[in-house]
């Protein structure tokens, strides 16, 4: 025991045997630590209990009581639905991008400049969300409108392009567009970490077997990362969940259902919703907007507990 | 690397081996011919010369590889091409938003916009009274997770053991994933059951920024306290050291400059937070320096509340909103960059 351990032994038995003075510094401080982890695990649960607490009653009224006279559900289904759709969407878009982004750092760039790679693209997650918004609208939307123009003429056929399309660029496929851009550095940087990891033994066993560069990615960088960008997939899956202001600038939302990315009409998200309404709303509507953030911190919840459960299995497993 | 993935074509099928210049050279190529089949057809646009030049590219790459250096390697080069261009792409919106803020920011900027607040201005003023709202939520916010982070900090690495570390190890990285919007609720929440129904106040904004800032500064402060040697310690204890003095003597000392920069990313990734503070502290027009009385405006909010409600004059509004966005990510990146200049010029060498 006293191997295993010894600088924390030898410090507690010296501070044991050197008299009260000592001892109680230590208590106060070794306590004051503890508080601190135990209240920081407090909080996570406060804030799981406050938005129970403030949301219930918008599940125990009755429905004409509620916003819109629809019970909860009703309410917000559709939010949850576009919530989904939106980071779905990102989410697909994203994950291919960026691990190609991290391949080109780790393993294509030279090594002199990949630093500097990692951290133009770190660079993309220190940008506030409100930028990406006015961006998003200003910038972004006009120039996607000839894009969403010619998917609903040549894909029409698929009801994700249906359209009509949009004339204002206000729709689900841009705030898909900068939500991938936003998710895009957290999955990388995963990425990244774990294919930089590769055993080197592996990479150089494949290239004396005359592999090429790609060859060598696709037979041992690739396998080796799987289950950590799956994780960091959903750890950018759940940014893009929550992720409020960039959707609530550019998204035109009517409260539909549809899964129409380039038309005018699109289905808000939660998070959207939330910032659209709660400065406006009073009494109820605000019980029922903090119940929908509820189900946000639920859905987001699991999704990045998912991918930390993931990614400890995976340290533990080397 | 290089050296070893291009073997001598002897290993691979095929014989010759392209030159090196060979990829920019397609790419080069196959951007010219896009361009001019574009022009040609009437309609070019950047966007669309390189989204063509590059599949045109690994096309032309893999045709020519193929017939010099055989199929393998011909994979081998388009893949490499096409995570380059995947790189590239992923490049663009970086430099379009940098560009744009900074070409759409500078009009709005001035000495009025920094030094004078909207009161009573019915379509103008400055957003003096969202910069001081947002150093006054942000400096809150910094004052109660920093104790508390560092505190947590030093549990998980010199304390913690058994059951209570795991548990707020795998609970500090769930809480990095918290959405801010969900952060802000909570903060309201918590306020609303003690000060009533619709209130707004700076301090219930900065309790949100806190509790998205602590998990940032317990992972940073982690990992610094981790890298101080466990020599020091072992010193510090031969000499009969108590371990809490050995831990604000010897630890935090040592790693000092790593906490500050950890502390200064922190703050970089919450000061231009908006959800949070849009459900928190309301939209004003004058200066509200005091966190515990009345609503408070801050950059973020601002640049939103111009845009979303601009005044008669909506070019003007949207302008303030881009002077404060260029604002923002100017002190973001400002953060950035002497965070890590502190860690460069004062990390404690340890050998």
């Amino acid at each position: 025991m006293a191997q295993v351990d010894t600088t924390t032994n030898a410090g507690q038995l010296l501070a044991a045997a050197s008299g009260g003075r000592r001892r109680v510094g230590d208590r106060v401080f070794s306590n004051a630590a503890v508080i601190a982890a135990v209240t920081i695990l407090a909080l996570l649960a406060g804030v799981a209990i406050f938005l129970v607490a403030e949301g219930l009653p918008a599940l125990t009224h009755s429905a004409s009581e509620l916003p819109d006279g629809k019970s909860f559900i009703d309410y917000a289904a559709p939010l949850a639905f576009g919530t989904v759709l939106a980071a779905a969407f990102a989410a697909i878009l994203a994950v291919p991008l960026a691990v190609a982004a991290a391949l080109f750092i780790t393993h294509v760039a030279p090594r002199r400049v990949a630093l500097t790679l990692g951290y133009l693209i770190d660079l993309l997650a220190a940008i506030p969300s409100i930028i990406y918004g006015l961006w998003g609208i200003f910038v972004l939307g006009p120039a996607a409108v000839p894009v969403m123009q010619w998917l609903e003429e040549n894909l029409g056929f698929i009801p994700l392009f249906k359209g009509p399309a949009s004339a204002t660029g206000r729709t689900m496929f841009v705030a898909g567009l900068v939500l991938t851009v936003m998710i895009l550095p957290i999955v990388s940087a995963v990425a990244r970490e774990v294919f930089s990891q590769t055993p080197r033994k592996l990479q150089e066993g494949a290239q004396a077997l005359g592999a090429t560069r790609w060859e060598t990615i696709r037979m041992t960088v690739l396998p080796f990362g799987k289950s950590s960008v799956i994780s960091g997939a959903m750890l950018g899956l759940g940014r893009a969940l929550g992720e409020t202001m960039a959707v609530t600038i550019i998204l035109s939302v009517s409260g539909i259902v549809t899964f129409n990315l380039i038309s005018q009409a699109n289905p808000s998200t939660i998070a959207a919703n939330i910032a659209l309404d709660f400065p406006e709303s009073s009494g109820l509507a605000i019980n029922t907007l903090i119940a929908t953030g509820l189900v946000l911190f639920a859905i987001t919840l699991v999704t990045n507990m998912a991918a930390r459960m993931i990614i400890a299995r995976q340290n533990r497993g080397e | 690397m290089a050296a070893i993935s291009t073997p001598p074509g002897g290993a691979l099928s095929g014989g010759g081996l392209l030159p090196n210049w060979a990829p920019y050279a397609v790419f080069l190529a196959s951007t010219a011919l896009v361009s001019a089949v574009l022009a040609a057809a009437g309609s070019f646009s950047i966007g669309l010369m390189l989204l063509f030049g590059v599949l045109v590219s690994c096309v032309g790459i893999y045709v020519w590889s193929r017939t010099v250096e055989g199929s393998r390697r011909a994979v081998d080069r388009t893949m490499t091409m096409a995570i380059a261009a995947a790189f590239a792409l992923a490049m663009i919106p970086l430099a379009s938003l940098l560009f744009e803020v900074i070409k759409r920011g500078v009009p709005g900027l001035s000495w009025e916009f920094l030094t004078e607040d909207a009161r009573g201005v019915i379509n103008g003023g400055g957003a003096a009274h969202a910069l001081v709202g947002t150093l006054v939520i942000t400096g809150v916010a910094t004052v109660i997770s920093v104790p508390i982070g560092i505190m947590a900090a030093i549990y998980l690495t010199e304390y913690g053991d058994g059951k209570l570390r795991r548990a707020l190890t795998f609970f500090v990285d769930v809480m990095t994933g918290i959405p801010s919007i969900v952060a802000g609720l909570f903060a309201y929440a918590l306020f609303e059951l003690f000060l009533g129904p619709g209130i707004r106040l700076g301090v219930m904004g900065s309790a949100a920024l806190a509790l998205l800032m602590i998990p940032i500064v317990i992972r940073s402060a982690e990992e610094v306290l981790k890298i101080v040697p466990n020599h020091l310690r072992e010193a510090a204890y031969a000499l009969g050291t108590p371990k809490w003095k050995t831990i604000t003597k010897i630890v935090l000392p040592t790693a000092f400059a790593g906490l500050v920069t950890g502390v200064m990313l922190a703050v970089a990734r919450i000061i231009g937070e908006t959800a949070p503070l849009l459900v928190t502290t309301g939209v004003i027009d004058s200066i509200n320096s005091n966190p515990f009385q009345g609503r408070m405006q801050n950059l973020a909010v601002y640049a939103y509340s111009e845009y979303r409600s601009p005044g008669i004059d909506k070019a003007a509004s949207y302008d303030r909103a881009w002077a404060a966005a260029l604002l923002l990510i100017a002190i973001v990146m400002i953060l950035n960059v002497v965070a890590r200049m502190v860690y460069r010029r004062y990390k404690t060498e340890i050998r």
